[in-house]
């Protein structure tokens, strides 16, 4: 008995030892867990917050949870006041309103007999907190503040740009890939050299160009410069690569027109790199933020970013509407994200791109 | 249930098909006639033709109309109303009793925004680099919960520069979540933002945090493009964990790892978005980078002159250094594909 005891035990310390944890193993998990603390954290610390009232935001140290400190209307003054618990010197507790705090003291009152006011030490004081969601954050700046129409906006550039960009580009890739045609290679070489040259080192010229058409404070002008995109080409121009030929050759037996050709066979099989370059192009746009900047200067066409940035700039003490519009800009990215995060990282993993 | 829900897709992806079926029949019908005319030999032209008047009209010719601005004066974005030629905008930029000293500059803010930019570029790239391989190698083990940890890591990236800047701006107020976390372990409060000797770091730090899932997603696939036989032969061997690391992971991660460091060099120089949010350039000039200078000088709103050809030229010498730093990028990746042929 003590013999199979003993076998079991040393072929269960054998074991263990074999598959014993290194210290990068616990190194790792360390690491993990202050990197989702550090990654996460912020975001969710967003969310949180902006469900606070901007009492309860601005309140040092902050609590985590949405909790404010009750208010009750006590008779002969105007404003709400906050109540507190307060230990009595015979140990006793008492709930008490704060007029004032002057100091290390507080001026108060009892909210049952507002006749008389009473002098407390701030330490003897704890605030009364209830769990209250502040929804009024989400709603005001809606309803008082041209936050739908930035909205609108965005949206309307994300896909109108997402559409134009998908159509050009894949146009254009469906030339570089399917055909033999005098000057290729000089094409390719051109798309390759606009790859080269980021809209940062071209921000006067552009600009110009843009003012020429009579696009600063349209629309179209963040629309239009960014909708042929180098890397967009590539991309889909790689995959078209791959499509068989005889298709093609099939549908021109057919007679069918050269462009038929294009949407009825090469763009179906395409879906695949389309739906990539699409999500692609829809987080550029909606995250865009220099070049939106620099043409849009009225406040009817701010985007949804352009306008929390001014909207923040104006009112720097409305933390509460600042960080709920912040959590309504990061909304769509997040749910697309949520749904697509496997094929959004395998796609700048085989890319390369953002 | 798969089935209906199948079913529901299909119904809807046939009625956006709708508008889009017709747009394409429409454009049909003018390019049908074309075709007639000029041939099918002649069709690809017409396909490229929307793609190359988009990049004509908003890089190459922009590209030529730089030359431009930086080498004429005025302060008129009309062409015909600036002076030619020239050379007075670069021999402002330049003007410097001591490029070692931006005080003795006459565009002294350009070269603090020189100066900024490659210590910026530096901490950040090194930094982010660091932490990006340090992240790929721990989500390349076989941990619970990896594909979780993963987008944990890579979530910040689809972040837009104003949210990020808004985040970490309320984070890092002086009255904010992060001094809250220093008090209770009995540190100081510190003015993250608007101290011109934190202002840099906290920068750099949130750039990281913003960028760094990229970057990590990208070592993650060449970590995972390292032949396993490698590993296994390791391991029989009884080669320790960090011998195989210094021995197997970084010697051929190390192609990779260039182009990273380029590539992300490239995206570090030109930052501008989430430093405006975060510190608009401040305190002073402590944190303001190039792109911030040609920003404000060709485009500031408030009241200031705008002068396009002094921004233009500070872009042109921008534009030579990442033409550098783009060579490289290609040299460096040729490389790397000429050596895996070899293997």
């Amino acid at each position: 008995m003590s013999e199979t005891a003993s076998r079991i035990i040393k072929i269960a310390t054998k074991k263990r030892y074999k598959n014993k944890y290194h210290w990068t193993d616990y190194f790792s998990y360390f690491y993990l867990f202050l990197g989702v603390l550090l990654m996460f954290g912020p975001v969710v610390w967003l969310g949180l917050s902006s469900l606070k009232t901007l009492a309860g935001i601005q309140e040092y140290p902050p609590t985590i949870l949405p909790l404010s400190q009750i208010h009750v209307d006590v008779k002969g003054y105007d404003k709400p006041l906050p109540i507190f618990n307060v230990r009595q010197e015979d140990g006793s507790v008492k709930q008490l309103a704060q007029i004032k705090r002057i100091g290390i003291n507080a001026k108060m009152v009892d909210p049952l007999n507002p006749g008389e006011t009473v002098k407390v030490p701030i330490d003897k004081r704890e605030k009364i907190r209830e769990f209250k969601i502040q929804w009024e954050n989400y709603v005001d700046p809606l309803r008082k503040y041209d936050f739908l129409l930035y909205f609108k906006n965005s949206t309307f550039i994300t896909v109108v740009a997402t559409i134009i960009t998908l159509i050009i580009n894949s146009m254009a890739a469906y030339a570089l890939s399917i055909y033999e045609f005098r000057g290729k290679n000089f094409a390719l070489v051109f798309v390759i050299g606009t790859l080269l040259i980021p809209l940062t080192i071209i921000l006067v010229p552009v600009f110009y160009v843009v003012a020429n058409f009579g696009m600063i404070n349209s629309l179209w002008g963040v629309i239009l410069p960014g909708a042929a995109t180098p890397t967009g080409v590539f991309l889909l121009r790689q995959y078209m690569l791959t499509l068989p030929r005889e298709l093609i050759e099939a549908a021109r037996m057919d007679h069918a027109s050269e462009w038929a050709i294009y949407w009825r066979v090469v763009l179906p099989l395409s879906i695949p790199a389309i739906a990539v370059l699409a999500i692609f192009s829809i987080m550029w746009r909606w995250n865009d933020f220099l070049w939106p900047l620099i043409v849009l200067s009225k406040s009817e066409v701010y985007t949804l970013q352009i306008g929390l940035n001014a909207f923040h700039g104006e009112l720097t003490s409305q933390w509460n509407y600042v960080l709920s519009m912040t959590m309504v800009t990061l909304l769509p990215i997040a749910i697309i994200f949520a749904y697509l995060q496997k094929f959004i990282t395998t796609g700048i993993a085989s890319t390369g791109m953002k | 249930m798969e089935n209906i829900r199948n079913q529901i897709k299909k119904f809807f992806l046939r009625i956006l098909n709708i508008p889009f079926a017709f747009l394409m029949h429409a454009i049909d019908l003018i390019m049908w006639p074309i075709q007639k005319i000029i041939g099918v030999k002649n069709m690809p032209y017409i396909f490229l033709l929307p793609n190359l008047i988009f990049f004509g009209l908003f890089v190459i010719i922009p590209l030529g109309a730089n030359f431009f601005f930086s080498l004429s004066s005025g302060d008129e974005l009309l062409f015909a109303e600036r002076e030619l030629p020239t050379t007075k905008q670069y021999d402002q930029l330049f003007d410097c009793e001591s490029y070692l000293n931006p005080n003795t500059c006459t565009e002294d803010f350009f070269w603090r925004g020189v100066y900024n930019t490659i210590f910026f570029v530096v901490f950040q790239v090194g930094l982010m680099i660091f932490f990006s391989v340090l992240t790929a190698v721990i989500l390349n083990k076989k941990i619970i919960g990896r594909g979780f940890f993963r987008s944990v890591f890579f979530f910040p990236v689809l972040l837009s520069p104003v949210v990020v800047g808004l985040i970490w701006q309320w984070i890092l107020l002086k009255n904010g979540a992060f001094n809250a976390i220093i008090e209770s372990y009995g540190g100081d409060k510190v003015s993250f933002l608007t101290d011109p000797s934190w202002a840099m770091a906290s920068v750099i730090f949130v750039s990281i945090w913003a960028h760094m899932g990229f970057y990590t997603l990208i070592v993650l696939a060449g970590l995972q493009a390292i032949p396993p036989n490698l590993y296994e032969a390791a391991e029989m061997d009884g080669t320790s964990r960090e011998r195989v690391f210094f021995r197997i992971t970084l010697p051929l991660l190390m192609p990779n790892l260039l182009v990273v460091f380029i590539l992300a060099s490239i995206k570090g120089v030109q930052t501008f978005d989430e430093i405006y949010v975060l510190t608009g350039g401040g305190p002073g000039t402590s944190t303001s980078l190039i792109v911030q200078y040609i920003f404000t000088t060709g485009f500031a709103s408030s009241g200031s002159v705008q002068n396009f050809g002094l921004a233009a030229a500070a872009s042109m010498v921008l534009g030579v250094v990442l033409l550098f730093l783009t060579l490289m990028q290609l040299y460096f990746s040729r490389n790397k594909e000429s050596k895996h042929q070899e293997i």
